[in-house]
């Protein structure tokens, strides 16, 4: 087994995946925020989001190439269109479901629109809004892995590499890597949430969860 | 003659699918007391109220707070000029007490230090300790003490005006007398200008100082409670209010609970 290729594509893994997954979240997170606040315009709108997410990935993937040709970029801008709808779904859904009181009473003191989104909209769905981008974090990191047919690079080269020898070691050396990766990204984005969260509030989230309440 | 009226309703209507939710209402309420609203549900008890702080804007009319138009001043500044309290409580349940204390004063872009002494001298105010509860979540008190932070932070920016809207509804019984007692006795402490909206008829009768009551966004009678008692306007006020309360055993108790030769001065 040649551990620096490992090693190589794992870190090509890392690069095609995280970028589309950055610019999805600059897309998808304040469009949702938008979308949250313009109830006429969103169905329609994520209805349309959510087709993309219906297209195959082999085949979305296999779009890109007549207008992009192959390579990284086409990949990373079909990995891009693919993780918006996670972030945007649940962006739309953390700051819909914030309390409406909570809204009146905001505007009741004299908040501002934008004093509402960013002291009681964003941070009270905000663990709404981190699950789903974990989500897209997971899912662009395993569908990365098709990208190699269209000459992107990653771990995907060696699972199908592995796949045209039917060598089992040689698929799991790209399949293990890009599981690690998905759950080590995940516990990252988990444990940045954590850090997030005032000490005193975890303790009460974690002893409301215990008694099964939820206050 | 000093101008008595901290707010003043002239010929307000508001039309809520094509159905009018207050009717050329007009109505004077006066400075430094607490001013009930009643009503039959609908009555558009909760929607004159929010007119004060313009979260409902009426179609017609207009309202003065100490004889200025309301329609002519930004509503962002009045909003922070005016207490609000809702009955859902709405303590921000990320924020602790002393940050949901003090919103209106931080949003004002006051000094920390002073924000801090506030904080201090509200929660004394409404009986808890300040280094106890300071830095605790909303989630981790009781409803009553919930609400009492509500209160206090109404008070945080020192408006003359309070407006509660159902505040004490959703406690228990207990509780709810016990945080209408401490209204009363805070009012007459701090002088400030309570407009409470209930439908809770022995509240009403104990706090106001003017009781008003609606029907269908009209008004029908707006005087004393012991006035309202005494003299009805009709027979809705009787049927609504509730015949035992017309009974001059609890008339007599009403004296004994209001100042009322006071409240004529």
């Amino acid at each position: 087994m040649n551990w620096i290729e490992i090693l190589t594509k794992t870190l090509e893994h890392i690069y095609l995946s995280f970028i589309p997954l950055l610019f999805a979240c600059l897309i998808a997170i304040p469009l949702g925020i938008f979308l949250a606040n313009h109830e006429s315009l969103s169905n329609k709108f994520i209805g349309l989001v959510s087709a993309i997410q219906t297209i195959p990935s082999l085949a979305l993937l296999g779009f890109m190439v007549p207008f992009f040709g192959i390579g990284t970029l086409p990949a990373m801008i079909a990995l891009t269109l693919y993780s918006i709808f996670p972030v945007l779904q649940n962006t739309y859904t953390g700051i819909r479901d914030v309390d409406e009181s909570l809204i009146e009473i905001g505007y009741g003191m004299g908040m501002t629109r934008k004093q509402i989104l960013w002291m009681v909209q964003i941070p009270m769905g905000r663990n709404v809004i981190m699950a789903g981008v974990r989500m897209a974090a997971v899912h662009t990191l395993g569908i990365a892995t098709i990208a190699t047919y269209i000459g992107a690079g990653g771990l995907g080269d060696l699972i199908v590499r592995g796949i045209g020898m039917i060598d089992p070691v040689i698929i799991a050396s790209g399949a293990v890597p890009t599981a690690l990766l998905a759950i080590i990204v995940n516990r990252l984005l988990i444990s940045l949430e954590y850090k997030l969260t005032p000490k005193r509030l975890r303790i009460i989230q974690k002893n409301n969860k215990k008694s099964g309440g939820f206050k | 003659m000093k101008n008595t009226a901290a707010v003043e309703f002239v010929n307000i209507s508001k039309v809520f699918e094509s159905r009018y939710a207050i009717k050329h209402l007009n109505l004077t309420l006066p400075k430094e007391k607490i001013t009930t609203i009643v009503g039959p549900s609908g009555c558009g008890k909760s929607t004159a109220l929010k007119m004060i702080n313009k979260l409902i804007v009426p179609d017609e009319g207009n309202i003065f707070i100490d004889g200025q138009d309301i329609g002519l001043m930004d509503s962002v500044n009045l909003r922070r000029n005016i207490g609000y309290v809702i009955q859902q409580i709405g303590l921000f349940p990320l924020m602790t007490i002393e940050e949901n204390i003090s919103i209106v004063p931080r949003l004002k872009g006051a000094k920390k230090e002073d924000i801090k002494d506030r904080v201090t001298e509200l929660l004394n105010l409404i009986g808890l300790d300040p280094e106890q509860y300071r830095y605790r979540y909303p989630s981790e008190i009781s409803g009553g003490q919930q609400q009492r932070i509500g209160v206090a932070r109404a008070l945080c920016a020192d408006p003359t005006i309070i407006l509660m809207d159902e505040p004490f509804s959703a406690l228990d019984p207990i509780s709810r007398v016990q945080l209408q007692d401490e209204l009363i006795s805070l009012q007459k402490k701090l002088k400030k200008t309570i407009i409470f909206v209930t439908h809770d008829m022995d509240e009403a009768l104990k706090i106001s100082d003017q009781m008003v009551l609606l029907k269908d966004g009209e008004l029908v009678q707006s005087s004393h409670p012991i006035d309202l008692l005494r003299q009805p306007k009709n027979e809705f006020v009787r049927e609504f209010i509730g015949d035992r309360y017309f009974q001059d055993s609890f008339i007599q108790h009403m004296y004994s609970m209001h100042d009322y030769e006071g409240a004529k001065r």
